[in-house]
């Protein structure tokens, strides 16, 4: 049982510090900002998961006392991060004007949100006269 | 066994930082350098966690949780600013 929980333990705390290195290592790795930014994303938040629950196993496991704390943290870290790449991923677009030609169309009357303004209510061509003038 | 995974989680961490480091210290642009502190500090958040493992210790769980905290906040603040040329309208 001791062995069992040691070997779980270890495991977890292996694979934590592996996702961790392989989304930084992508993040030095990959071409531009927008494809850099998947591997901090996915794999870093993976990998400090991995350290979470290895430390929730070894403190329920070992010293006998089951804390949320990590429950806390693993929440808030899986929370958070979809929020803040997007985040850093709209202010690239801000930042970097000319990606606009790369996005898809919208398929609706109004453009991306980045870098068009809400449709005028009273005016419904608004929006289909601003896509028109940027293709 | 334990302590052999968590040299290996500390050695693997620890490169993981400095290889955010460089990408800090590289760029290219202003959103690099934010996305390179955001990964920062969650590897960081992942060593505290391992370091109190070791220490058999849950008084680090605080700080690890203040650091999540406020990596976010910063992140979210550092974009605003940058969307919005201000942080707080």
């Amino acid at each position: 049982m001791e062995f069992l929980l040691e070997l779980v333990v270890s495991v977890l705390i292996v694979l934590g510090g592996f996702f961790a290195l392989v989304g930084s290592v992508g993040m030095v790795k990959l071409p531009d900002l927008l494809t850099r930014l998947h591997a901090p994303t996915k794999a870093t938040t993976l990998g400090v998961g991995g350290a979470l629950a290895a430390s929730m196993v070894f403190f329920a496991g070992f010293e006998g006392d089951l804390s949320i704390h990590e429950v806390l943290i693993t929440a808030f870290l899986f929370l958070t991060a979809p929020i803040s790449a997007h985040f850093i991923a709209k202010a690239h677009l801000h930042e970097h004007a000319e990606l606009r030609d790369g996005l898809p169309p919208t398929g609706r009357a109004q453009g991306w949100s980045t870098f068009d303004s809400l449709p005028d209510p009273d005016d419904e061509d608004d929006g289909d006269d601003a896509r028109a003038a940027h293709h | 066994m334990i302590t052999h995974a968590l040299n290996f989680g500390f050695f693997a961490l620890s490169l993981a930082v400095l290889l955010n480091l460089w990408r800090l210290l590289r760029g290219p642009s202003l959103m690099d350098r934010v996305l390179a502190v955001d990964t920062m500090v969650i590897n960081i958040i992942a060593l505290i966690i391992l370091f109190g493992i070791q220490q058999r210790t849950t008084i680090f769980f605080e700080a690890a949780l203040l650091f999540a905290m406020f990596g976010f906040i910063s992140t979210v603040a550092y974009c605003r600013f940058v969307l919005r040329g201000d942080v707080i309208e």
